[in-house]
């Protein structure tokens, strides 16, 4: 029944198949990682690198934030950091671990239990010339940062005539964990899309975590850096150069012939190991990590779906009012005449992220969806 | 066993230096004002009454579409904003314009705001009254509540980090200190030793909600106590009272790195704004008596024409100067042209990316083949 087992990959590469009622045991506290040994592997998201080992070095994904963080806060006396047991805790994901030691508890600054006012206190930082990075403990936390996001970060730009900038940078993990319960698995990028003024990122490796970090810090405008729970301890070499990624562009993941399948974060993943199962099956896909999130990079996209005329998009979001959403408006209105068949769009439903493990599983989009899908965009 | 009483026996003390016929107040501890500050001070509060009538008038000959008078609160904004610095940051709810009136935002800058035409330093984006100069350190002011509180924080927080001798100041109402931003930006303050003035006006009215409704304690002033901040509650109708309180507040704030809490009591006069008649829900005669018998501007005339600093004569020529220079502002600020389309579309990031540039694209091409259905004052 090969249809009812899950194929979880672990981040050092094996593989476990395991029937529905023996899933307790085999809880994994690491993230879910393909391996690049075959043909269906992802190429590494930084762009045609050879790995030399003395010009990289290997670190986990919440150290390659760290990292950025830390590199662009000795770069710029102005960048600071404020958040929920952020400074000598090190951070809940340990993404601030050591910076408190190092620049001091002024500029990395623990705050109370706040978040709409630790969030408009980063923007009135930012309007006098700091520039600040603040850290939600959860994405979900920052619905009631909502009011400061919204008519603040994202507006005073503009109400002010375009005399005060907001330089901030506001991130934090979100997505579905493991069993954290429907308030600790938000998937915030749905809310925030709307608003005006402001970026939205997704990270998805450690090359582009700490990539993205750094371009987001020196960007003039209010940027959202989506981080996810289940993505921190992925393993990866990168460049000991300094580098940063573009904030509006996607990143290829798999260059393919016969359909385009678009995602970001977590879903990456997914998406490539059933990549791995389709290419087998004699499937080409093209695997995009669209990476930002506000606005699309539709450049990328579109170049696509001009090459494959089929169009998947995974993603976390609900089906209601996601990015799933977004996107296929966007390309739709743009692309349509270069499409074969209509857009499929594989999200996980409207209802909340349940606690109970074998709920929560099917509540996201797993490999197995994605390779019927695939089929089924191709038939 | 023993409970902390809801309430203490008497209420808080309130600060004052001037009676309420302009007399000063015997063996009154005060900041000594010189003539020239206390001439600007009342030209200026005079001036504030005035521009407020005139907009007022405006909006309902339907030549703006909104306005806020600050009737009744002339003494709080202008005498708080002369016992500041040009370096200190200003915060505003948004019945302060006093303020920036005091640091020589023109009349012809705010007619250009309320009429939201090219010149107004907020391209049009904003409501009238929603003033913002960040040449004058006044910042833009935004319509929720209580938003700026802990923004205030937040600047207390980059000026600490810089090392400046300069505090911030933030205004809000007394409906404001309801919401989870007052609470928690007092919070902050106090946790990061910021220095920050928290400077509540306590009128008496959010908009139909009596103060009896909005909270049990005795004022805002004892909240301060709650967030371990040092407040004092000042008699917001006199205008040297307010004047030493500031002065005080921002040393202490300055030099100690500390926030402090000034409550200043007084009435709102006006109407909440042009959208709203008081008189639905509050006595005629309750709000006479404050314009008449309380009026912050008499009070302080008649102390400065007592100590000879200021003249009836003029009085009336200030006046009619004023009346003259505002009239000709709001003519100016009519006749100036809109903002363009395109600012529709800029600072919303700093560069127009490319899907508002195609949507800029569009509405161009909508608004030239269908000119009819569009204002015709628009620059295309």
């Amino acid at each position: 029944r090969k249809g009812a087992s899950v194929a979880v990959v672990r981040s050092d590469g094996r593989v476990n198949l395991n029937p529905k009622g023996r899933r307790a045991q085999q809880l994994i506290s690491n993230a879910v990682a393909t391996k690049s040994d075959s043909a269906a592997a992802s190429s590494s998201s930084k762009p045609g690198y050879d790995s030399i080992s003395d010009l990289e070095h290997e670190l986990l994904l919440f150290e390659a934030l760290q990292e950025g963080l830390e590199e662009e806060m000795e770069r710029d006396l102005r960048v600071c950091v404020m958040g929920e047991d952020v400074g000598h805790y090190g951070g809940s994901y340990k993404v601030t671990k050591g910076l408190a030691k190092k620049f001091g508890d002024l500029r990395v600054l623990d705050t109370p239990i706040a978040e709409n006012s630790f969030t408009g206190m980063g923007i009135g930082a930012a309007m006098t010339g700091l520039r600040p990075v603040v850290e939600g403990m959860n994405m979900g936390f920052l619905l009631l940062a909502f009011n400061q996001i919204s008519n603040n970060c994202g507006m005073l730009h503009y109400t002010s005539g375009g005399q005060f900038t907001i330089p901030i940078v506001i991130r934090g993990p979100g997505g579905v964990g493991r069993q954290l319960g429907a308030e600790h698995s938000q998937r915030l990028e749905s809310y925030f899309q709307s608003i005006p003024g402001i970026q939205m990122v997704a990270c998805s490796t450690p090359y582009n975590a700490k990539g993205l970090m750094k371009a987001a810090i020196r960007s003039e405008n209010p940027v959202i850096l989506f981080e996810h729970v289940l993505l921190y301890n992925l393993k990866e070499r990168i460049p000991d150069e300094d580098y940063i990624c573009n904030l509006e562009q996607a990143e290829m993941v798999r260059p393919g012939e016969h359909v385009t399948i678009l995602t970001y974060s977590r879903m990456r993943y997914h998406v490539m190991q059933a990549a791995k199962t389709l290419v087998n099956k004699g499937y080409d896909p093209e695997v995009i990590d669209i990476r930002s999130l506000k606005p699309f990079d539709l450049y990328t996209i579109g170049n696509s779906v001009k090459k494959t005329h089929r169009v998947l998009i995974v993603e976390e979001c609900m089906r209601t009012g996601g990015i799933g959403a977004s996107l296929i408006a966007a390309i739709t209105e743009n692309f349509n005449d270069y499409l074969d068949a209509p857009i499929m769009c594989l999200s996980s439903q409207d209802v909340p992220t349940p606690y109970a493990g074998t709920l929560e599983e099917v509540t996201v989009v797993q490999p197995a969806q994605i390779v019927t899908a695939v089929e089924q965009l191709c038939q | 066993m023993s409970f902390i009483s809801e309430s203490s026996q008497t209420r808080v003390p309130c600060y004052r230096v001037l009676e309420d016929d302009g007399d000063l107040i015997s063996d009154c501890d005060f900041q000594q004002v010189s003539k020239e500050v206390a001439v600007k001070m009342y030209s200026n509060m005079v001036t504030l009454q005035i521009m407020d009538n005139i907009f007022y008038e405006a909006q309902r000959q339907g030549r703006i579409s909104f306005y806020l008078t600050s009737a009744g609160e002339e003494a709080i904004s202008i005498a708080s904003a002369a016992a500041l610095s040009e370096q200190d940051i200003i915060l505003p709810q948004y019945r302060e314009p006093g303020v920036l009136l005091w640091r020589g935002f023109t009349l012809q800058e705010f007619a250009d705001q309320c009429f939201g035409n090219k010149a107004d330093y907020g391209k049009g984006r904003q409501m009238p009254i929603h003033y913002g100069s960040k040449k004058h350190n006044f910042f833009t002011i935004s319509s929720p509540i209580a938003t700026q509180l802990p923004q205030a924080a937040g600047i207390a927080y980059s000026l600490k980090m810089d090392n400046k001798k300069a505090c911030v100041v933030s205004y809000i109402g007394d409906g404001g200190t309801s919401e989870g931003d007052f609470h928690a930006g007092l919070n902050f303050a106090a946790v990061m030793e910021a220095p920050v003035i928290f400077f509540c006006r306590n009128n008496g009215w959010a908009i139909s909600t009596n103060v009896s409704e909005q909270f049990r304690s005795d004022g805002i002033v004892v909240k301060g106590r709650a967030y371990g901040i040092r407040s004092i509650r000042v008699d917001g109708n006199d205008a040297l009272a307010v004047y030493s309180a500031v002065s005080a507040a921002r040393e202490m704030a300055i030099n100690e790195q500390r926030p402090i809490l000034i409550e200043a009591l007084t009435y709102r006069v006006g109407h909440h704004s042009t959208s709203d008649d008081s008189t639905k829900y509050r006595q005629l005669d309750e709000i006479v008596y404050w314009k008449k018998a309380r009026n912050p501007v008499n009070r302080f005339r008649n102390w400065v024409q007592n100590i000879g600093w200021w003249s009836e004569r003029q009085e009336t020529q200030l006046r009619n100067s004023v009346r003259k220079q505002l009239l000709e502002a709001i003519q100016m600020a009519e006749k100036t042209e809109k903002p363009p389309l395109s600012e529709l579309f800029t600072d919303v990031y700093d560069h127009p990316p490319s899907n508002l540039e195609e949507q800029e694209k569009h509405l161009r091409e909508t608004v030239t083949r269908h000119p009819k259905d569009y204002p015709s004052d628009i620059s295309v």
